[in-house]
């Protein structure tokens, strides 16, 4: 019998999760073994061509990372799902959006205005921005149409798993991959990671007080943060307590509050909302006037409590809606 | 047999009954229409209009259709649940299916009764149903649970409040512990001479009761003593009393007070407080002659022995061979088991300096009501005499109402009683002095039995009514006399009176520590810091806590009838539930599902009603079934969604809200 066949595939990322798929050190190697890499323009030569010229269905899994913001990326991730029997959104960008989907906060023009002549470090004389088509001496040149709106994988295409975290821990995509090898899938639909919150294997867990009460909220730059207590015991806006686990608390273990990558638990629908009640029920306040108090020390709202999860917030859709008028 | 798919699946055959409420419904709703639309919705099987769903036939329908149309889930659009949601539950159950099966969908209330566009409004009332019977289809079969009451209760504060719930049920056959943190139970009504508007002596009403609380023997009276710690519920508290020490054992004195006359000290030189400073007494003494228990007590502060350990503690000589004075006795702790609680702690009267321009503590002849009380005493500092502070007879009196009530600056409220309690301190004053009396009211309110008819006799007795605001208080140029400074508005003009006392009505406020108390025992208190009753009308004596009850001041101010009334409502509370020798519980309750609890404790101190701990050895957080009241609170604040609430898990509840904003 033939080996698998394994796409991997980026759209609007940063890269850190194709380095996890290196980070796998020599494990990737029994991968290499057990599978045929079809698909995987980041490491190897492949073409469209390549993965358009298959079968529909021939590729037994791919892994997908990254928010779609442009048209290139919606139609790659359209050709990956036709010609693969499982597509699995990879890291936190492609499962709930990720730190791209923080754009949908805006839209595309004030974006690009932004980047390409307000920002003090782009020189723009002629204020040029991206175009779809460009005519050159040589001929056109053509760049794919930004989207206004970024989106999760599966806002896109339907999505048969995900890996959550950002990058998605090594030990998850081990499990994973293994799993997919031994045919011993969860339902459909399932994220591949406990289905608990972080502050259960954390190692401060035990230092948090029963009735935690927060004054004064802190960045980690403002204070020297004890190693061994609750980080938000200390005022950091620690989002164990909302985030799923499977990271063995590394951002803990190194000293940092967790900004939530790997994505709510199963049962929670919108991540920021929950976040963000959460910090509420700790908030040292009770008058109106003290409450904004405590809440105006959270400098970027949006930035902490949704930091991962914009484009699939209930929260978002309602702007697409009646905001930016694209979808 | 159910051929009907709910959305999530699972075969429901829904009912739907459309109340006309006569035409508190019916006459801005289409009835009919909305149950034709019913009938299209997915799982319904059936859906009726009728006149009154509430009656014996509505209920009947309902009853009826389970068993002729196999229905697995009833809805009707009636009133609000808070009227008729328990009538319908009992007649799902009677149709055989478990009660939790049905929801209640509030047409009169929340649609009927609020709109007047015919046609917008049956549009609402669709999507009320369609909401309704979305939700419905999730509802799982739940239990109400039933927990035994332990018959033994407790009361805290000996105050009339408290003396007279306390004999009530223990008349009644029940074991009652009184809770008294003073040295003697009586409460402030044990401070007066007489009382309003009968003028009857205060002790020859009170005295009787205090003695019967003390012997009864179904009463454990525990004085110098304050409630610790309230663990449990409804019908099983777990109550711990700290009890002072009174350094006399009680089951030994007799009260015959020799110790008393036999202190080193022969001068009385210790201010006296239950004549609020207006007496000395010694370090070892009784508060009162009428004192229950009748026992002394030892106030270390100014025992000799307590602060040098080199008294001749002649006080034990005097005791002899009964051996009463025991100066090492430590505080301690009863752990106590009781299935109610009657709170009956009282009131502390307002503070007269807080308003500097009456001068009260800068101007000796200031005096407040309170003081008043013990002057006019018989058994008071000066026999009942009413004196000035040199010793002299006033031969003019101000009284001053409102002193901390109807003010902004202040309280707003009015104290209820000062007016009165002011009428009969100017016929006491002019009885014992002969002197001419000024009431400086705003209002006169007098609107009690035979209150008016007080109000009428002090006013022939030739006491001067002045209505007015006084704006000041202060010395009379070259005299020892007092001004008062006031706008008589009956008259229009400003007025200065002179007297040789004024008497400060001050108002009735919560006890200083009522917060903690309230803390304490898991009630809630209005704004003006008086605990809050469950329902102003339906249930004054209640609170939001099951199996704890109200009783006098502490729930805001009152007279003595009142109070003794609101004891009694509270003792037949107590009774009833105590009698019914079990309490049935909402299943509306949360649980937290233990395998996905990661123990963030974030759920812990949310809870308003003490439900939930944390479980050391699991790590994890659980909630105490019986004291959840399903509040919600902690479903939402649980940041990874793992508690949930029986009849609001989040399918149900976002189901139901995506069925009202699925309208076309
Ligand atoms: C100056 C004045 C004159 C008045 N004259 C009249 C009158 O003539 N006629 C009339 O009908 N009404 C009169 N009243 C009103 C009357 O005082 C009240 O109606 C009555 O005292 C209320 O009784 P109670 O038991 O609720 O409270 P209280 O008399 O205040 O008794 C409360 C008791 O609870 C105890 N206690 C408090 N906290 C605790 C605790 N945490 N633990 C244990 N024990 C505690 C207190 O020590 C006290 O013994 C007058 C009020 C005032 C201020
Ligand atoms: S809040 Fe953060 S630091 Fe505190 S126990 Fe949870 S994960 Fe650990
Ligand atoms: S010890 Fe002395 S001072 Fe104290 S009560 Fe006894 S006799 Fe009085
Ligand atoms: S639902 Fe309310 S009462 Fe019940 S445990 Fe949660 S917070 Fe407490
Ligand atoms: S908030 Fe939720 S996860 Fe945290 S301790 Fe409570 S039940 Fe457990």
């Amino acid at each position: 019998m033939s080996k698998p066949k394994v796409g991997f595939y980026w759209c609007a990322s940063c890269g850190g999760c194709e380095e996890a798929v290196v980070d796998l050190a020599e494990d990737v190697l029994k991968v290499v073994e057990a599978v045929d890499i079809a698909f995987w323009p980041v490491a190897l030569d492949f073409k469209r061509a390549d993965v358009a010229a298959m079968a529909d269905g021939e590729m037994a899994v791919c892994f997908v990372n990254g928010a779609v913001r442009t048209s290139e990326q919606e139609e790659m991730a359209r050709l990956m799902r036709l010609k693969s029997q499982l597509i699995i959104a990879f890291g936190s960008c492609s499962h709930m959006g990720g730190i791209p989907g923080l754009a949908n906060m805006t839209d595309c023009e004030t974006l690009l205005r932004r980047v390409y002549q307000e920002v003090p470090s782009v020189a723009n004389p002629d204020c040029i921005l991206p175009q779809e088509r460009c005519e050159v001496p040589q001929g056109s040149l053509t760049l794919p149409a930004l989207h206004d709106t970024v989106s999760s994988l599966d806002q896109m295409i339907p999505v048969d798993y995900y890996l959550p975290g950002c990058p998605p821990p090594v030990k998850l995509i081990k499990d994973a991959v293994s799993a997919i090898l031994q045919g011993a899938m969860p339902p459909k639909g399932s994220v591949l990671a406990p289905d608990v919150a972080m502050c259960t294997g954390c190692p401060r867990k035990d230092s948090k007080p029963e009735k935690l009460l927060v004054s004064a909220f802190k960045r980690p730059h403002e204070i020297q943060i004890d190693p061994a207590k609750c980080l938000l015991e200390q005022g950091l806006l620690c989002m164990g307590p909302v985030t799923r686990s499977g990271c063995d608390a590394a951002c803990v273990e190194g000293n940092m509050p967790c900004t939530g990558c790997l994505g709510p638990t199963g049962r929670v629908r919108d991540f920021g909302a929950k976040a963000l009640s959460a910090v509420a029920s700790i908030a040292d306040a009770t008058e109106e006037s003290k409450i904004a108090g405590v809440l105006d020390k959270i400098v970027d709202p949006v930035g902490t409590f949704y930091r991962y999860s914009l484009p699939t917030s209930i929260l978002h859709k309602r702007n697409r809606h009646e905001g930016n008028g694209a979808h | 047999m159910s051929d009907l798919i709910g959305g999530n699946g699972c075969g429901v055959r829904i009912g739907v009954y459309v109340c006309h409420c006569g035409t508190n419904i019916a006459g801005t709703i289409d009835v009919r229409a909305l149950a034709e639309f019913a009938a299209t919705l997915p799982g319904v099987v059936l859906a009726r209009d009728y006149k009154y769903m509430c009656s014996d036939p509505g209920q009947e329908l309902i009853k009826k259709d389970i068993a002729e149309q196999n229905l697995t889930r009833i809805v009707v659009a009636a009133c609000s649940p808070c009227l008729h949601e328990k009538t319908f539950r009992h007649a799902t159950e009677e149709g055989g299916l478990n009660p939790f099966f049905f929801h209640m969908v509030n047409l009169r209330e929340h649609d009927s009764w609020v709109h007047t566009d015919k046609v917008a409004a049956t549009e609402k009332g669709k999507d009320l149903l369609r909401a309704a019977v979305r939700r419905v289809k999730h509802h799982k079969p739940l239990e109400r649970r039933q927990v035994s009451i332990n018959p033994d209760a407790l009361i805290v504060g000996g105050g009339i409040a408290g003396i007279h719930a306390a004999l009530t049920m223990a008349n009644a056959g029940k074991h009652v512990y009184l809770v008294e943190r003073e040295p003697t139970i009586g409460g402030h009504m044990a401070q007066f001479d007489k009382t309003f508007p009968t003028l009857d002596c205060a002790a020859c009403i009170l005295t009787p009761k205090m003695t019967a609380a003390k012997t009864h023997p179904n009463i454990t009276l525990w004085t110098l003593s304050e409630v610790e710690k309230v663990e449990g519920y409804v019908g099983n508290y777990k109550v711990s009393v700290k009890r002072k020490p009174r350094y006399i054992r009680e089951d030994v004195c007799v009260g015959c007070l020799e110790c008393v006359e036999a202190c080193v000290y022969k001068q009385a030189k210790v201010l006296d407080e239950f004549n609020l400073g207006l007496g000395k007494r010694r370090p070892i003494y009784i508060p009162f002659p009428q004192a229950v228990p009748q026992l002394v007590l030892i106030d270390p502060e100014s025992c000799i022995e307590f602060k040098s350990g080199t008294c001749k503690k002649t006080c034990v000589e005097a005791c002899a061979e009964r051996q009463a004075i025991d100066f090492k006795q430590q505080e301690r702790f009863e752990e106590i088991d009781v299935g109610t609680i009657i709170l009956a702690t009282g009131f502390d009267v307002f503070d007269a300096s807080r308003i500097p321009y009456y001068g009260y503590g800068t101007y000796p002849n200031v005096y407040t009501a309170l003081e008043l009380e013990r002057l006019v005493n018989a058994s008071g500092p000066t026999a009942g005499e009413v004196l000035l502070r040199d010793g002299t007879k006033p031969k003019s009196v101000g009284i001053i109402h409102c002193v901390g009530s109807r003010d902004d600056n202040t309280n707003k409220y009015c104290s209820r009683v000062c007016c009165m309690y002011s009428l009969k301190l100017a016929h006491l004053i002019k009885e014992k002095t002969d002197a001419e009396v000024y009431n400086c009211y705003i209002d006169i309110r007098a609107p009690g039995k035979g209150f008016e008819e007080f109000y009428n006799r002090v006013s022939e007795e030739g006491t001067h009514f002045i209505r007015g605001k006084v704006a000041d208080v202060f010395p009379t140029e070259g005299t020892n006399q007092l001004t008062m400074r006031v706008e008589d508005t009956l008259m229009s003009m400003v007025r200065q009176i002179s007297v040789d006392m004024v008497v400060l009505a001050v108002g009735l406020e919560a006890q200083s520590d009522a917060q903690d108390v309230r803390r304490r025992f898991n009630i809630s208190s209005s704004t003006e810091g008086f605990f809050l009753e469950r329902h102003p009308k339906l249930a004054p004596v209640s609170t939001f806590t099951d199996g704890v009850f109200l009783a006098g001041c502490c729930q805001g101010p009152k007279d003595i009838p009142d109070t003794v009334a609101q004891a009694g409502a509270a003792a037949a509370e107590a009774l009833a539930l105590i009698d019914a020798g079990a309490v049935e519980l909402e299943p509306n309750t949360a649980y937290i599902e233990e395998e996905l609890c990661s123990g963030c404790k974030t759920c812990i101190p949310m809870c308003p009603y003490s439900a939930i701990s944390f479980v050391a050895d699991k790590k994890k957080a659980a909630i105490n079934e019986v004291l959840c009241k399903g509040c919600g609170t902690c479903v939402a604040a649980c940041p990874s969604g793992s508690i949930v609430q029986n009849l609001f898990e989040d399918v149900e509840v976002f189901d139901e809200i995506e069925g009202v904003l699925a309208y076309a």
